[in-house]
């Protein structure tokens, strides 16, 4: 059953059952047996003991970026068990490229997952590790907020968008063909109900997080049929939740004007490809995939919280690197939970360290380790308790 | 062909080409459209702000007694039927050289409505769109010192326009990318970089995900790249192309890309030099040439408020100036573009001024009379 459903399952039983008038459908306790028994994702998030949560630390810079988010996490007492996993992929039976059982299995169980960054190699090989992810949890919704960040100077200030990208179709559907020789044909999908979850998403996160508008991005001029056929779905959705205003632009026009003045954008919904750029766009405004939170949301529940910089293996092993942007998606994961205290407290601690710029990492324009910055925002959490 | 067929050390399509002698030549070069020492070149205002911009043009021209003639062909996207735009293409056939306005695409219409500026592309085979971008004096920008080449692929990629649905509710639409075209357009690019000096080639593509298809335009590049040493080329993804562009634009030097990162970065790039107002496009085939605005824009909420910025569709003409070896007219008029723009007071609303589009052009015509001495006095 999902969400909060089992409990008017089990009042509605109730209510019957003591009003006496009508009889009580055996089907009927069954389902609120069953819902109490097994309990759901959400129920779990209510519990006041400790949530397990799926870390994923990646390659490169990964592992020390998580052991970071870990140790801030400790010091500001977050009721977070962390479970890692590797994601390796690993070829099945069949011949078919997945994640490694055992990291599937820990998701499923705890729904919610960090993930830091994973190596895709260019041009042939086994099968782009994110993709793969995705494709597994259907993770349908790619969530980046891109803020401004004070103490971090970029040529754009008072950014504020959201861009909501769908993640498991469009262009990146991966299905292509050599025709013949020196002719290659790659082939973007768009489906009705990919599109509908997606826009259905963009309304309910403009609604629940109090954002005004939102506006599809598409090139419907070019491509009628495909570009066409997510407007429609998306307009369709704006029928449904009348309170956001919704307006569509043209992928061309949203870039000159992104470039121009960001301010105007707010909630911003599209297919693949343009998600990409955009949301790589955006995360430019705001300083770069370094500092950029990301979330994906998926089906049954599920959302895994990633920071979407490379692995930097340059970097990799040297304390040098930035644990900005994995620490705000996890902070973004905090939210999703519900523990917005503590979400609050790790997310300010972070600003106000960058602010103060005296424990900077190379990439913000200092000269401190990686180890250094973390252990400043540490020991501001622990300040504020 | 038989060439081919008969020596087996051929290879590729590369060194096919480059053995272009074994081939019989080409023997019909279209002549240009040159009656009488005047020009004849086909204008297309189009919809929006395009039939006034249009207007600014001839009146410059008349003004500065460029040997133009323009011949009109109105093309109306209301129509469903194709013969406007085929007249037009005929017209462009006919002179070599087209300017033109946007033409709207209402992508609320049926798919069998095909976009009619896609339209023009792909007949006439104008296979590079080139636009270039630079800061100008006088234009407040949050970058400085910008100037990139972008040099797009103008008639395949995701603009074929190829789209099924083949299930309800699951539609398709094919991305083709050829050998042949990839190619051709990097062979432009390296071209047009040694031409004007350039040093550096960047190939944008998103071959780590669709590998075949960017795959293919990445590898023709670098085959291509093998026959300039001088010029230094790299590639990079796309969306790190976009964090660069609005972090670092001067890296960049000219780049060539699929159409519709071609779309994206151009946008952006305009953009950056402050806006769709302020920069000319080009598009460039075996034998014919069209000019445009660059980022093409149709200007539907200003169009007949005389706010539009006209200098974008006035550098255009100053390229198909080039294009037709006017050079002392395309410099003359260039500069007085220029001067005009330095004039903070007359900047249009798209650079955050109050002047308007017939203010700007006549200050361009009296740069232009207090310079050269080819001018006529009022």
């Amino acid at each position: 059953m999902a969400g909060k459903a089992w409990r008017s399952a089990i009042l509605n039983l109730l209510r019957t059952w003591l009003s006496g008038k009508d009889k009580i459908k055996a089907q009927e306790v069954s389902w609120a047996v069953g819902a109490v028994k097994k309990g759901t994702p959400q129920a779990r998030t209510f519990t006041r003991g400790i949530q397990t949560v799926t870390l994923i630390p990646g390659d490169g810079i990964g592992p020390e970026i998580s052991t970071a988010v870990m140790k801030i996490f400790e010091a500001a007492e977050a009721p977070i068990q962390w479970e890692e996993r590797n994601v390796t992929a690993i070829q099945g039976p069949g011949g078919k490229w997945m994640i490694p059982p055992d990291a599937k299995e820990s998701m499923d169980r705890n729904k919610i997952g960090l993930k830091g960054p994973l190596k895709t190699p260019i041009a042939a090989g086994h099968p782009s590790m994110n993709l793969l992810l995705r494709k597994t949890f259907d993770l349908y919704a790619n969530v980046r907020p891109c803020v401004s960040i004070e103490g971090y100077k970029t040529p754009y200030s008072d950014v504020n968008l959201v861009t909501i990208r769908e993640n498991t179709e469009g262009e990146y559907s991966g299905i292509e063909h050599v025709i013949v020789d020196g002719v290659v044909q790659s082939i973007k999908l768009i489906t009705e109900q990919a599109s509908q979850r997606i826009a259905d998403y963009a309304f309910e996160y403009a609604r629940n997080n109090q954002r005004a508008s939102v506006t599809a991005v598409h090139k419907a001029n070019i491509m009628r049929m495909s570009d066409g056929l997510f407007l429609r779905k998306c307009r369709e959705a704006a029928e449904k939740h009348k309170d956001v205003k919704f307006t569509e632009m043209y992928l061309d026009t949203v870039c000159l004007n992104m470039v121009q003045d960001p301010t105007q954008f707010d909630v911003l919904v599209m297919p693949n490809l343009y998600g990409d750029i955009l949301s790589d766009l955006c995360a430019g405004l705001i300083g770069g995939l370094g500092v950029t939170p990301s979330g994906n949301i998926g089906a049954n529940g599920v959302a895994i919280f990633e920071s979407v910089h490379g692995t930097a293996p340059d970097i990799a092993g040297k304390d040098m690197a930035n644990p900005t942007a994995l620490l705000l998606s996890a902070v973004m994961m905090l939210r999703h939970m519900g523990l917005h205290g503590h979400a609050k407290k790790i997310e300010a601690a972070c600003f106000d360290t960058i602010r103060d710029e005296k424990v900077r990492t190379k990439d913000l324009g200092g000269n401190s380790k990686c180890s250094e910055f973390t252990e400043a925002i540490c020991q501001r959490v622990r300040d504020m308790q | 062909m038989t060439f081919l067929t008969q020596n087996p050390t051929v290879t590729s399509l590369w060194e096919f080409l480059k053995n272009k002698d074994q081939i019989p030549q080409r023997v019909f070069t279209p002549p240009p459209a040159r009656y009488g020492g005047r020009h004849t070149v086909t204008l297309i205002p189009g919809d929006g702000i395009g039939p006034e911009l249009a207007h600014h043009v001839r009146e410059l021209f008349r003004f500065c007694c460029v040997p133009v003639d323009f011949e009109v062909v109105n093309v109306d996207s209301s129509m469903a039927s194709e013969d406007d735009i085929n007249n037009a293409i005929m017209a462009i056939r006919r002179n070599g050289v087209a300017l033109k306005g946007n033409i709207e695409t209402n992508h609320n219409l049926p798919p069998s409505y095909k976009s009619r500026n896609s339209l023009l592309r792909t007949t006439l085979d104008l296979y590079a769109n080139v636009m270039h971008c630079q800061s100008l004096p006088g234009v407040r920008t949050r970058h400085k010192n910008i100037d990139i080449m972008i040099i797009r692929e103008n008639t395949e990629g995701e603009y074929s326009s190829l789209e099924h649905e083949n299930v309800p509710g699951v539609v398709e639409c094919l991305k083709i990318i050829t050998k042949t075209k990839s190619l051709r357009i990097a062979d432009y690019a390296f071209r047009a970089a040694r031409a004007t000096g350039r040093r550096r080639v960047t190939a944008v593509h998103k071959a780590n995900i669709m590998k075949l298809a960017d795959g293919l335009f990445l590898e023709c590049c670098k085959e291509v790249a093998s026959g300039y040493p001088e010029i230094s080329f790299d590639s990079m993804i796309v969306d790190n192309t976009t964090m660069q562009l609005v972090s670092r634009p001067q890296q960049f030097d000219v780049m060539v890309m699929p159409n519709l990162y071609g779309n994206v970065v151009s946008n952006v790039c305009a953009g950056l030099v402050g806006g769709p107002g302020l920069v000319p496009g080009a598009n460039y085939g075996e034998d014919y040439a069209v000019f445009e605005t660059g980022t093409r824009n149709t200007g539907k909420s200003i169009a007949n408020h005389n706010t539009a910025n006209p200098t974008a569709m006035l550098l255009a003409s100053c390229l198909l100036l080039d294009h037709v070896k006017l050079h002392a007219y395309a410099s003359m008029i260039r500069r007085a573009i220029l001067s005009t723009i330095t004039e903070t007071r007359l900047h249009t609303a798209d650079l955050g001024g109050q002047g308007s589009t017939s203010e700007v052009v006549q200050s361009i015509m009296n740069a232009v009379q207090s310079t050269g001495p080819q001018t006529l006095s009022i």
